[in-house]
């Protein structure tokens, strides 16, 4: 029936009804000459999605390109579900990063929730168990009760998927600046284990193999917003199109399951999650991959729903579903496996030799386009930058040091700074522990998940400190890399590699891209630099309202390897009588600092800077002298500064700490000066220690009763502080903003 | 065939914290005339009309649809209106 | 000794209680598929944690009519030992094996994080490793753990000792900061805490483990008596 109602290709190229698809003209164009003859509604459909920015990183492919994807440990980098690093035994880990950001401004419950489902199904896609989620947040001030409903909502979406189907989410980071008050970002991280023989990639391959689709069956969920004018069109077509993809955590556990079963099968040929623009793009590009082409009867794919047009079934992002592709005669092993686990099957199509993705319906030929047209040869912009005049404001500003008359309340205060203060509220509802190998919890440097059967763990972590690379990308983006790579460095690990996501502004704005373009040069840089290979990631471009765009936000998730159990390390002080090193000199450095925020109630200035070579001996250094049994604790010298730091290494360890600082107050305390750490040794390494980090500088020792006192040079007290209030400020700060 | 709609709530006496949450929502919302609000569920069934009917219903709301420790049920029946 | 750990779908803490069990007690353990008929040849009977049907309607409302459960409830009249962990605790309410109902956590968030709990009662066969009165840790991790029952319940509960576990912070609101009750005769233990994540020091506690041995240990004790 819809069909009878969809505009004919004339009309489409007339009224321009491609545009609201959004396709420009110069598309369509490239649609047409690539087909020949104008395309119809559902072939529009397919190309208008599988070009979007999400699918084809037409505006960003040209700078992810810079980034090194090569290792010796790199057995699968960006292109597949997920990207996959060797780490002896045979065993291997799957990782990627991905956001769903506007989905979760518009229903931040189903918005959040579905992003950890689709990242698992990218993870699981690959052959692999998940066995750690993470995620990495952005709101606007929680002063704001928007803000508070999408933070709370978001975090309960996050907990109700991940918990439900049984994947421990183990960290993340969660922080606040205005500039996302419109634009929350909600980056979904997923941690497999594989077995190398498991290894399957999303290929369509071997003439004449049937195309399988495993899952719940396709409603009318998720349809790209900018349909047809439905008005012009029908009563009858403008039946209800709910935008919003609700998830079934349920559905996805027996889903996994029933996959990771299929995959030991050797009747699979290849397997791809139904992600963004579902069934058009796992078809479309399992298709071009393997260099073949797909038909498929869409008669024969589950609909929830009647009268569904084949464009409604190509583009709908209904959860849950996967497509395989499974050799010609062995079907029904298939079928066995999703039968025990009471999960949708449906032989949909076939594998063809012909390299087009042809699609029939009640018996006609409703698309038939290159398979290759839609996904490799997806257009590629170079577009215009342009330095924004803020940047060069800013590098003008001379650094500027703040007056600390009251250092206690100012590490009070900086405790509370939701950005800084426990994030036990967020990770209290995640349930952290399930699967049994979580060794570090969330609220470390890095999260730390041993694997099973082996005396070794992985360390995980995202961040990007996304103020830094707002007032220089460059810098910022090195930072990101960096500072990703010393939190697993704390924990004990060796970085393997790194998944990024990265999350701007409109990059047709000059200024924008001119921002993704300096801060992927600084990762690029970065990544080389500590050997840390980008193994894939997610773009996510115009996040943006009309207050403006988010700060650049090239969110980085890592992962390492903890060769030996007996290496993992936490921030927290372990015994009185410890001696306590700060490795690295603080300089006055507050550009984008947590001083400087709570002190100006904004940014502005140069940020800290960064020397890469420095930072990659620091932490050669100490991953050395951990893994040399030297160190107690250790951790990042981040946000907030020394104190802060300090802080957080007391918290729930029931010690104190006496310190010692030389200098100026403010640089000392709370600067934000990089490559820098707080590490506890106990008394017998000092010597050792000592030598193995000539940076190291010892500043004080950790003492029994549970106060933390700062002097200066001449033994005069500078801060004194009960360790419980310190704990009862960090911890209460954000449940109090909640109330 | 008949369509029929089971309404679940707690017992009284049962702590309802879904219930009281929404209660203080609505009375920062400056809805005071509220007094109280009690949540539950709503299932709706489309069955084939049967001589026991009532006893069937009520056996599967006491058996699985309701749990008779904290919850009570009511239900009606009606036609099925055809679309 | 064979322990069996029933998985119905959606269970997801059935590889945790199969790992605390086989690395824990080296003992023998199988997974047991919930449209199995029969458990009788185990000698314990474990339902894990999880969310069997996606806790849809009501959490473990819809597991307890699973066909494995018929033959888990004949088990349990028998006298063999059974224990149910958070989703399995609220299975066993559900199917009517131990008095009371489970609700949302009064806070109505999903709480995860270690628990300390107080050993009431050590002299059940799950306990009776611990000392009496002792304070153990063992996680939590649920968003419906509030126990209720009336007050009639809750007397004979005292009256008869099945309180086994209670909290020493009760977060989720529990009646009488109950955390976990036996039935009458003893050999049927629900409780929201997971021991199975409390069974190795790695892991931050090794409180749980003991409960698994109590198993181990009655049910030696009990099998040199008969032979």
């Amino acid at each position: 029936m819809s069909l009878l109602l969809e505009p004919s290709p004339e009309q489409i190229k007339e009224e321009k009804i491609y545009q609201e698809m959004g396709l420009s003209d110069q598309e369509f164009e490239r649609v047409g000459t690539i087909l020949g003859r104008l395309p119809n509604y559902t072939e529009t459909g397919l190309f208008s999605v599988m070009w979007s920015e999400h699918c084809s990183y037409k505006s960003s492919k040209s700078l992810l390109k810079k980034f090194p994807t090569k290792g010796d440990k790199v057995l699968q980098g960006p292109g597949e579900g997920a990207g996959i690093i060797d780490i002896g035994d045979e065993q291997a880990v799957v990782f990627k990063i991905e956001s769903h950001n506007s989905p979760s401004a518009i229903e931040p419950y189903q918005g959040a929730a579905t992003g950890v489902g689709g990242i698992l199904r990218d993870v699981f896609s690959m052959g692999a168990r998940p066995i750690a989620l993470l995620n990495s947040l952005r709101f606007g001030e929680l002063d704001s009760p928007r803000v508070r409903y999408l933070f709370e909502e978001v975090v309960a979406g996050i907990a109700g998927y991940g918990n439900c189907i049984g994947v421990p989410t183990v960290g993340g980071e969660v922080q606040f600046d205005p500039c996302y008050e419109k634009n929350p970002l909600v980056n979904a991280m997923c941690v497999g284990l594989i077995d190398h023989k498991d290894i399957k990639k999303g290929q369509a391959s071997g003439v004449g193999n049937t195309v399988i689709y495993v899952g719940p069956s396709t409603g009318r969920d998720g349809i790209h917003g900018a349909t047809f004018s439905s008005e012009a069109l029908s009563e009858a077509s403008e039946s209800k199109r709910p935008a919003v993809q609700v998830g079934d955590p349920y559905m996805e556990k027996l889903v996994m399951e029933a996959c990771l079963e299929i995959v030991q099968s050797d009747a699979l040929v290849g397997i791809q999650d139904m992600g963004a623009a579902g069934l058009t793009s796992s078809s479309a590009e399992m298709a071009s991959k393997a260099g073949f082409g797909i038909e498929m009867d869409l008669d024969t794919v589950p609909q929830r729903e009647t009268g569904m047009s084949p464009y409604e079934m190509m583009l709908s992002e209904s959860q849950e579903r996967m497509l395989l592709v499974v050799k010609k005669g062995r079907e029904h092993e298939i079928k066995a496996i999703c039968d025990k686990w009471g999960v949708g099957f449906a032989e949909i199509g076939q594998v063809t030799e012909e390299k087009n993705l042809r699609l029939l319906h009640k018996g006609k030929v409703v698309a038939d386009v290159p398979a290759d047209a839609l996904a490799e040869d997806a257009p590629v912009y170079q577009l215009p930058s342009e330095e924004p005049h803020y940047f060069a404001d800013n590098q003008q500003q001379e650094h500027y040091v703040y007056e600390v008359a009251d250092a206690k309340a100012t590490l009070l205060e900086l405790l509370q700074q939701p950005t800084i203060a426990s994030k036990e509220w967020v990770y209290d509802q995640y349930d952290y522990m399930v699967q049994t190998n979580t060794v570090v919890h969330p609220g470390s440097d890095a999260a730390v998940v041993r694997i099973r059967g082996k005396n070794k763990a992985l360390a995980m972590t995202t961040d990007c400190n996304s103020r830094y690379i707002y007032l220089d990308p460059e810098t910022g983006g090195k930072i990101a890399v960096a500072e990703a790579a010393r939190n697993i460095v704390c924990s004990g690990g060796a970085p393997l590699g790194l998944t990024d996501c990265l999350n701007f502004g409109s990059p047709e704005n000059p200024e924008i891209y001119w921002q993704l373009e300096k801060s992927t040069d600084g990762m690029s840089v970065a990544c080389r630099e500590l050997n840390t290979p980008v193994i894939g990631g997610n773009v996510s471009l115009y996040n943006e309202s009309g207050a403006g765009a988010v700060y650049p936000t090239p969110v980085v998730g890592m992962v390492g390897l903890i060769e030996d159990l007996a290496h993992v390390t936490t921030q927290s002080f372990k015994k009185a009588g410890d001696a306590i090193y700060v490795i690295g000199e603080a300089k006055p450095e507050f550009g984008g600092s947590e001083l400087q925020k709570l002190r100006k109630g904004d940014i502005s200035g140069k940020p800290p800077v960064i020397d890469l070579n420095e930072e990659k001996e620091r932490q050669t250094q100490l991953l050395e002298a951990i893994q040399t049994g030297l160190v107690s604790s250790a951790h990042d010298i981040a946000e907030g500064g020394f104190a802060v730091a300090a802080a957080e290494s007391l918290v729930g360890t029931k010690l104190g700490a006496t310190l010692t600082i030389t200098g100026d107050t403010a640089v000392e305390l709370f600067s934000e000066t990089q490559s820098r750490f707080l590490v506890s040794v106990p008394a017998a390494n000092e010597t050792t220690f000592e030598k193995l980090i000539p940076d190291a500088r010892k500043v004080g020792n950790v003492t029994e009763d549970q106060s933390l006192v700062i002097t200066d040079s001449t033994r005069e007290v500078i801060l004194q502080a009960d360790v419980s209030e310190v704990e009862r400020a960090w911890r209460g700060a954000i449940p109090c903003l909640l109330k | 065939m008949v369509k029929v709609q089971v309404y679940v709530t707690l017992k009284e006496g049962v702590l309802d914290p879904q219930g009281s949450a929404v209660k203080n929502a609505l009375h920062t919302m400056d809805y005071h005339e509220v007094k109280s609000v009690q949540t539950g569920k709503f299932i709706e069934l489309e069955m084939e009309q049967t001589d026991n009917l009532d006893a069937r219903i009520k056996e599967m709301c006491e058996k699985l649809l309701s749990n008779p420790v904290i919850e009570d049920y009511t239900y009606t029946i009606g036609e099925v209106v055809s679309k | 000794m064979k322990f069996a750990v029933i998985v119905f779908p959606g269970s997801n803490c059935d590889d945790d209680m199969f790992y605390a069990v086989k690395e824990g007690l080296n003992v023998e353990v199988e997974k047991v598929w919930y449209s199995e008929e029969s458990v009788a040849d185990f000698d314990a009977i474990l339902l894990p944690g999880g969310f069997s049907y996606g806790d849809y309607l009501r959490t473990g409302a819809i597991a307890r009519f699973a066909p494995v459960m018929a033959s888990v409830m004949e088990e349990a009249k028998k006298g063999k030992p059974v224990l149910g962990v958070c989703n399995g605790f609220q299975i066993l309410l559900e199917a009517g094996l131990l008095p009371g109902a489970m609700q949302r956590n009064k806070n109505l968030k999903f709480i995860c994080r270690p628990a300390e709990l107080i050993v009431e009662n050590n002299e059940t066969g799950f306990t009776d490793k611990y000392e009496k009165g002792e304070c153990i840790s063992v996680p939590i991790a649920h968003g419906e753990g509030s126990y209720f029952c009336d007050e009639k319940t809750l007397s004979q509960l005292q009256a008869n000792n099945q309180i086994v576990f209670t909290y020493r912070d009760n977060v989720n609101g529990s009646v009488a900061d109950i955390a976990g009750i036996t039935n009458k005769e003893g050999n049927v233990l629900g409780m929201m805490p997971h021991p199975e994540r409390a069974a190795a020091d790695v892991l931050g506690s090794a409180d749980g483990l003991k409960l698994f041995q109590s198993i181990l240990n009655h049910w030696r004790e009990s099998n040199v008596l008969t032979s």
